[in-house]
């Protein structure tokens, strides 16, 4: 119909050249002075400047065109949504897709993944070491890995989108290499039973054996060694991240940049056996914050999962847990916080070759190769009391010639002489209470999930905690790994589960 | 960009299209023109949704039958041994194999018809295999493991051979001499550093990796790893001579824009 009009408006001025045959129409319109015989002309060309004009708002206001009648703020997430996920990270992205792949009807759950940073400078994902292993001593950590690793063998499956690129995760396999001292020897011999009674591939080594396997190691103070054979190295996190966000934005789920500045809540009291009241809360409305402006849009709920890795606390404080009176239930925050790792990039010539694994040694310095042209990226978590400042990502470079140099050339004589060619620095979503994952319902907040703490190991476990989650959230249970162990049970009853082998 | 690719099955002439990108595009060149077929197929997947649907589909499709081929001959293994399920998944996957102590290789056929006298060599392992051309994958050598005897295995133009394959082919570090990956378009280095657990390897084959850039440095990187592994297929400034036609362009660029 507006084409017909568009036509119709065309063909006036087309008419007008016909009564005027000596007026050109690509001439540029110019009001001229005209005589009284000639009235009805300019009569008919001011209908065509207007008709002109009437055109162009025309085509401006179809769809089509970024004009509206009212100003709406771009970006804003949508007035209701089934879940909200907060935090636009692996762990979050990962819960979006297996919501929308576990949904039983086309569109069944609307799913909005809420990130604060559009850019991702400071999200832990991006600034992870991306490595992936399954030398934990938890059964459950074990699993996790295990189940990921099976992912993102079959990414391609999982993720593919027709008519777009392949995943490419630029996977390097090529294990991991713990070395324990005297001390440590036992303990691995019991990770390593645990680790294969799950179902890792995994192999001890005698000292003798690590120096025919790799020369470049110096073996003094190796007692026992433990190498990954399958299903571990690392890989890209920046593809993995977009590959998940990818494959859900085609799958429904919507995307707000903006922050999560509140929670509605309303709260109903039970009394208990001893007849305290206990208070619950139950999330209504999830206030989210445009960038750069003061303006927030209530987004109607009916669940929210709380992934936002090492803000985690943060977001958990706003939601009320934590402050409740002392020595009750209401008064345990989540124990998330974060704490600044340092990765620096060296470049050493003479370094190990192409067989180099992630060398993870007792003393807790790591080290493994980048890419081929003799760059190897090392770190090395601090003590407790040598945590470094979070208020910033600013590296220490101090650090690395006090703390991890010394460590790195006594293990691999090769790296006396090497550079420092880069750092940077990233958080941890570091879990205080016993620095493993938090996954599942918080008791208090009878809507509110959480699948964040994983002090490190968010990115390896991300595939299958985010699966783990969506059973959670969709089936109301745990359907393929049981992970009830790590819920917040553990830490309102004081039981840590203590994982052995940090890194 | 879409790729088209026929299924021909034996008999009836049946198409079956697919628009999903697979991992060849990357080694095509972009001035290649598409098909008309697949241009029609990708026009319409972008305007209609049944046909979008129709593609998922097929995709999903190809990918139950990969799985269906690579599965785990559990039964077989069951009733005629470790050696007999190896072979008759070799077979099946229509590749071929030599067991030790025997000199003839046992093919199927251009139809895809075997003889069945590998069933009666229970006791010998699996020595020699080819499975060039087919759709082996890293699950289908759920069924090679129990060959700790291999010594050659040849997966020239294996289209499904990917790192993942390579990380699981630590299982024949004892024995096993010959690799041939020539071909294979979906490996990369991250697959080719987990080989240094074939201290045995003698002979490896990397012609023509799409997916690797820096062949010449790949190998170098490799005799260093493997010294006793003779690689063959690539030269020592394959990689090396892209890089300086880079450079000299960059160079003519830049002086262009400068002056």
């Amino acid at each position: 119909m507006w084409r017909a009009w568009k036509g119709l408006t065309g063909t006036i001025p087309s008419l007008i050249t016909g009564l005027n045959p000596s007026r050109l129409s690509l001439q540029p319109r110019v009001v001229r002075v005209v005589h009284k015989t000639r009235a009805y002309s300019s009569f008919f060309r001011e209908l065509e400047a207007q008709l002109a004009a009437m055109r162009k708002h025309a085509v401006r206001a179809m769809p089509g065109s970024d004009w509206q009648p009212l100003e709406i703020t771009p970006g804003l997430p949508p007035e209701r949504a089934d879940v909200v996920i907060v935090g636009g990270g692996v762990v979050g992205w990962s819960v979006a897709y297996w919501l929308k792949r576990k949904e039983r009807i086309r569109d069944g759950v609307r799913v909005l993944v809420v990130e604060k940073d559009p850019t991702y400078s400071q999200a832990s994902t991006v600034l992870s070491v991306g490595g992936i292993r399954q030398q934990f001593s938890l059964p459950e950590n074990i699993h996790l890995s295990l189940a990921s690793a099976e992912f993102l063998r079959s990414i391609n499956e999982h993720l593919g989108v027709l008519n777009e690129d392949p995943v490419d995760l630029q996977f390097n396999h090529s294990g991991y290499l713990f070395i324990a001292s005297e001390k440590g020897a036992g303990i691995m011999e019991e990770n390593y039973r645990t680790q294969r009674y799950a179902g890792a591939k995994v192999t001890l080594l005698s000292p003798a054996q690590v120096k025919e396997k790799f020369p470049w190691l110096n073996t003094e103070g190796v007692a026992l060694a433990s190498y990954g054979l399958e299903n571990e190295g690392w890989f890209d996190p920046w593809s993995l991240l977009n590959a998940l966000r990818r494959k859900a934005i085609s799958m429904g789920v919507y995307q707000c940049f903006g922050e999560v500045t509140g929670f509605r809540y309303s709260t109903h009291s039970m009394p208990t056996d001893d007849s305290h009241q206990m208070s619950f809360k139950r999330i209504r409305y999830v206030n989210v914050r445009m960038p750069n402006s003061l303006e927030y849009q209530p987004v109607e709920c009916a669940i929210v999962v709380n992934a936002a890795g090492a803000h985690s606390g943060k977001v958990a404080d706003l939601a009320g847990i934590g402050s409740g009176p002392k020595d009750t239930l209401a008064a345990v925050p989540v124990p998330v916080e974060p704490r600044k790792r340092y990765v620096y990039v060296l470049h050493c010539p003479d370094g190990p070759g192409l067989d180099t694994p992630f060398l993870i040694d007792y003393s807790g310095v790591y080290c493994r190769r980048e890419g081929l042209g003799g760059n190897y990226i090392a770190g090395l978590s601090p003590e407790e009391e040598e945590e470094p400042d979070t208020r910033d990502l600013e590296v220490d470079y101090n650090f690395f010639q006090d703390r991890i140099w010394p460590l790195l050339a006594h293990r691999v004589p090769a790296f006396e002489c090497t550079k420092v060619a880069s750092a940077w620095a990233g958080y941890y979503d570091y879990n205080t209470f016993d620095q493993n994952c938090i996954l599942g319902l918080h008791p208090l907040v009878n809507n509110m999930y959480f699948a964040t703490g994983f002090s490190g190991h968010g990115l390896q476990q991300s595939p299958a905690a985010g699966r783990a989650l969506a059973e959670l959230i969709l089936d109301g249970g745990f359907r393929t790994l049981d992970l009830s162990a790590l819920g917040f049970e553990r830490i309102f009853h004081q039981e840590p589960v203590l994982e052995r082998s940090i890194v | 960009m879409a790729l088209y690719r026929t299924v021909q099955l034996s008999g009836c002439a049946r198409m079956c299209v697919s628009v999903a990108r697979p991992y060849s595009t990357v080694a095509r060149s972009p001035s290649t023109p598409l098909p008309l077929r697949s241009k029609l197929l990708f026009f319409l997947s972008q305007h209609f949704y049944d046909v979008e649907q129709l593609l998922s589909w097929s995709s999903w499709l190809r990918n139950w039958t990969l799985r269906r081929k690579n599965t785990f001959y559990s039964y077989t293994q069951e009733q005629y041994g470790n050696n007999v399920a190896a072979a008759f998944y070799i077979l099946s996957l229509k590749g071929g194999f030599r067991f030790s102590g025997q000199s003839e290789w046992f093919r199927p056929n251009e139809k895809g018809k075997f003889s069945w006298d590998f069933v009666n060599f229970q006791e010998h392992p699996i020595e020699e295999v080819d499975v060039s051309g087919t759709v082996i994958n890293c699950t289908g050598l759920d069924n090679l493991v129990s060959q700790k005897n291999l010594r050659t295995l040849s997966l020239r133009g294996c289209r499904e051979v990917d790192d993942w394959f390579l990380s699981r082919l630590h299982i024949f570090q004892e024995s096993l001499e010959e690799l041939n990956l020539s071909g294979c378009p979906r490996i990369s280095v991250g697959g080719l550093c987990a080989l240094h657990h074939l201290r045995k390897l003698r002979k490896l084959d990397l012609s023509s990796l799409p997916r690797v850039q820096n062949p010449g440095l790949v190998r170098i990187l490799l005799e260093e790893v493997l010294p006793h592994c003779h690689i063959t297929g690539v030269e020592y400034d394959e990689g090396l001579q892209a890089f300086q036609e880079e450079k000299d362009s960059e160079a003519l660029s830049s002086t262009g824009t400068g002056a």
